[in-house]
């Protein structure tokens, strides 16, 4: 009944781990056409529905046992919800009669992930099975997304009942506003165009909401910058002279100034996070804001907005698109010119840039030279530390839905699962994962994985032997003190990969770089590349915690 | 500034640890909570005392809107609701105190509920202000026990505040 369920949903891939309660699951997988991807640790399934849900905007799905498959899936489940990833994870469950009896691997999984999910069940029973199937994805995918759990007791799985998959569902307490209000959207629109230096500030709901190409068109016709959250890239061209690229604590200079001047802020599918603010009082001081978001709660919560509107991103913005029709493009211009000139201004006072020399391989060097030799044209994955904000800095992203990084969480260990999964999705594409030596080790077990089912997702780790982001705060404000930073003792990477069946490559030097990423792409299969970074390298620009973003350490 | 909230959710298992986490989780405060069926059996209904700034109270009312069990908040401000509380308290009974608990029992309005010969057991509704004075008369004759109810709360007028208004 669970599998019929989950093929009605369109469900055709799944990560997953079984165990005792969940026999009868596999059972019934074992003669299906689901595709399922065993992981080798639970937390990787959860990860890999994510990234398979960011990279196709589908709805991600994970199965595992009771107990410790329950409790493995946590940090997934808590992942995807800062994030707003559609997801909904099948846990098993102990038979009905046992609940409460601490039975063998029974572990509370409603109550442990109820603040980490949009929303979870316990099934009682298999006639309720299908209708909280059915809300389950509904619930995954609509209004803000989310991971929802449904949590299985093998008796409801294994028992009888007449099937019936409700065509619609109603639930009286949920009802998320799509279309947003017209008349705060035309009192938007006025101050808008009466704004001299106005900023478009998007994030990761203009790409949940698959609005990139309105966001674009927006943006174009009123000829507004857009920064972007790190959740953001990529729903915006990063390369359109338009872009600001990234804001916040590790954002550009001319993004973050341009963020602080600004007249006008308008606020797209983005949440106010304090890595994004800096000091609250100093974001944006004398701006008017507007803020476009689907959720009610993320409006006002953490900076008060002039003009909210709830509503779907996508949605709204067909609604400016449509009143905007008169919006002459050469009087934007003129309008606008001396704003761009002094964003233009601020790009010439600060560039991105690192230096490479002839000795050590600089890591932002390697992301730029993936970016270079891709040509762009892959799925990215990150994750969490100097890896994942060199990868945001210098892997300019025009597209969305390649993009996968844990933002809201800053999960280490996310991003190589979360290749699996956009690598099942896409067999066809190029999937890298830019990793540090650090949060590779954190789920490095799953290069069994992706030799099995043979996913060439590759590897590239920017070997520095630290965990590096920690290191640099404690050199910046920690007088050097690394304290338990230091990462002299992990394994080979290159036999690591030979170990699992997999193709390893090193490059010590920098004149090793292109080489390596080319014969790593070269190759049919999962390829780990190990690039011995310079060990002290530090991502800037960087804002101080709790100071303005207009205050940035620029090297 | 303390707020009153009634908060009508679906009456299913867990429900009340959702409410009740989201305070927890996200540092709002508790003062008192009630809950019980509403007339329709599948609803309930939560009355929440708590208090913040005006933000806060915003955020927990969008913060309890968005938990999907929930079907309605609605936040009471002064002058436009009832509310009522119930305290049970046992009294110390001697020949001296009896005539002056009988007289509290006769102002307030409260009901004795159980005697013995050592104890008076004493019934009282009424609203914070109105409890908490008897609570100070009450106190010098001597309590030894009390238990008393949170607050549950109604619009006044004809106004309706359950799932279908």
């Amino acid at each position: 009944m669970l599998i019929e369920c989950l093929k009605l949903e369109g469900v055709e891939t799944i990560f997953g781990y079984p165990g005792g309660v969940v026999l009868n699951i596999y059972d019934a997988l074992y003669s299906s056409d689901i595709h399922h991807i065993l992981v080798r640790h639970e937390q990787a399934a959860v990860h890999a529905a994510d990234g398979f849900a960011r990279a196709s905007g589908k709805v991600g799905v994970a199965l595992v046992t009771s107990g410790p498959g329950a409790t493995n899936t946590v940090t997934g489940l808590a992942t995807a919800y800062m994030d707003s990833i559609p997801m909904v994870v099948f846990s098993g469950q102990v038979p009905t009669g046992l609940i409460g009896n601490d039975a063998f691997q029974e572990a509370d999984i409603v109550g442990i992930t109820r603040p980490c999910t949009k929303h979870n069940f316990l099934v009682k029973n298999a006639a309720e099975l299908p209708g909280i199937i059915k809300k389950a994805f509904f619930l995954a995918r609509s209004g803000r997304p989310g991971p929802v759990l449904v949590d299985l007791p093998k008796d409801v799985v294994v028992s009888k009942a007449p099937f019936k998959y409700p065509e619609k569902i109603t639930m009286v307490g949920y009802n998320p506003t799509y279309e947003g209000h017209l008349g705060q959207i035309k009192k938007a629109l006025k101050a808008i165009l009466a704004a001299e230096r106005p900023v478009i500030y998007a994030g990761g709901g203009v790409i949940l909401s698959k609005a990139a190409d309105k966001l674009t068109k927006f943006a174009k016709a009123l000829d507004i910058p857009v920064t972007m959250t790190l959740m953001g890239l990529g729903c915006f061209p990063g390369s359109h002279k338009l872009s600001l690229g990234m804001l916040g604590m590790h954002g550009t200079y001319r993004a973050n100034l341009a963020v602080t001047e600004s007249d006008v802020l308008i606020a797209i599918g983005s949440r106010f996070d304090d890595r994004v603010t800096g000091k609250v009082d100093e974001f944006a001081p004398g701006a008017k804001i507007i803020h476009i978001d689907i959720d009610p709660t993320s409006i006002s919560k953490n900076v008060k907005v002039d003009i909210p509107i709830v509503g779907d991103v996508s949605a709204v913005l067909d609604q400016f698109l449509g009143l905007m029709g008169d919006v002459d493009g050469k009087e934007r211009k003129k309008h606008l010119a001396p704003w761009h000139k002094q964003v233009k201004v601020w790009e010439g006072e600060h560039k991105m840039d690192y230096g490479q020399g002839k000795d050590e391989i600089k890591p932002q060097y390697v992301v730029e030279q993936l970016r270079e030799i891709t040509g762009g044209d892959c799925i990215i994955a990150t994750e969490v530390g100097q890896n994942q904000m060199w990868a945001a800095q210098y892997f300019t992203l025009d597209k969305p839905h390649c993009w996968l990084t844990s933002g809201g969480l800053g999960t280490m260990g996310y991003g190589f699962p979360a290749a699996i999964g956009a690598q099942a999705a896409f067999p066809d594409r190029v999937v890298i994962d830019i990793a540090g030596d650090g949060s590779i080790q954190m789920n490095s077990q799953e290069l069994a994985t992706v030799v099995q089912y043979g996913l060439p997702v590759k590897i590239a780790i920017l070997n520095n032997r630290f965990l590096g982001m920690v290191r640099q705060w404690q050199e910046l404000f920690y007088g050097k003190r690394y304290s338990h930073t230091v990462m002299d003792h992990a394994p080979d990477f290159v036999k690591l990969a030979e170990a699992y069946g997999a193709l390893g490559l090193r490059a010590e030097k920098p004149s090793d770089v292109k080489k390596v990423i080319k014969q790593a792409l070269a190759h049919p299969g999962p390829v780990v590349m190990d690039f011995w970074v310079a060990r002290e390298e530090g991502v800037y620009p960087m804002v101080p915690a709790g100071a303005s973003i207009s205050n940035m350490l620029l090297a | 500034m303390r707020h009153t909230i009634s908060i009508i959710v679906e009456n299913e298992f867990g429900v009340l640890a959702r409410v009740v986490g989201l305070f927890s989780g996200r540092g709002f405060n508790i003062d008192s909570l009630s809950v019980a069926e509403t007339l329709d059996p599948s609803v309930s209904r939560m009355t929440i005392v708590t208090h913040g700034d005006e933000q806060i109270i915003e955020q927990i009312i969008k913060q309890l809107n968005k938990l999907i069990n929930v079907i309605k908040v609605t936040d009471f401000h002064d002058g436009e609701f009832l509310d009522r509380e119930m305290l049970i308290v046992k009294m110390h009974a001697t020949e001296q105190t009896k005539p002056e608990l009988l007289r509290l029992v006769d102002i307030f309005r409260a009901k004795i509920v159980d005697v013995s010969t050592k104890s008076y057991t004493l019934e009282l509704t009424g609203d914070e202000g109105k409890l908490r004075a008897a609570l100070e008369l009450l106190r010098p004759i001597g309590i030894r026990d009390m238990v008393r109810t949170g607050k549950v709360a109604m619009q006044r007028g004809v106004g309706q505040s359950n799932g279908n208004a």
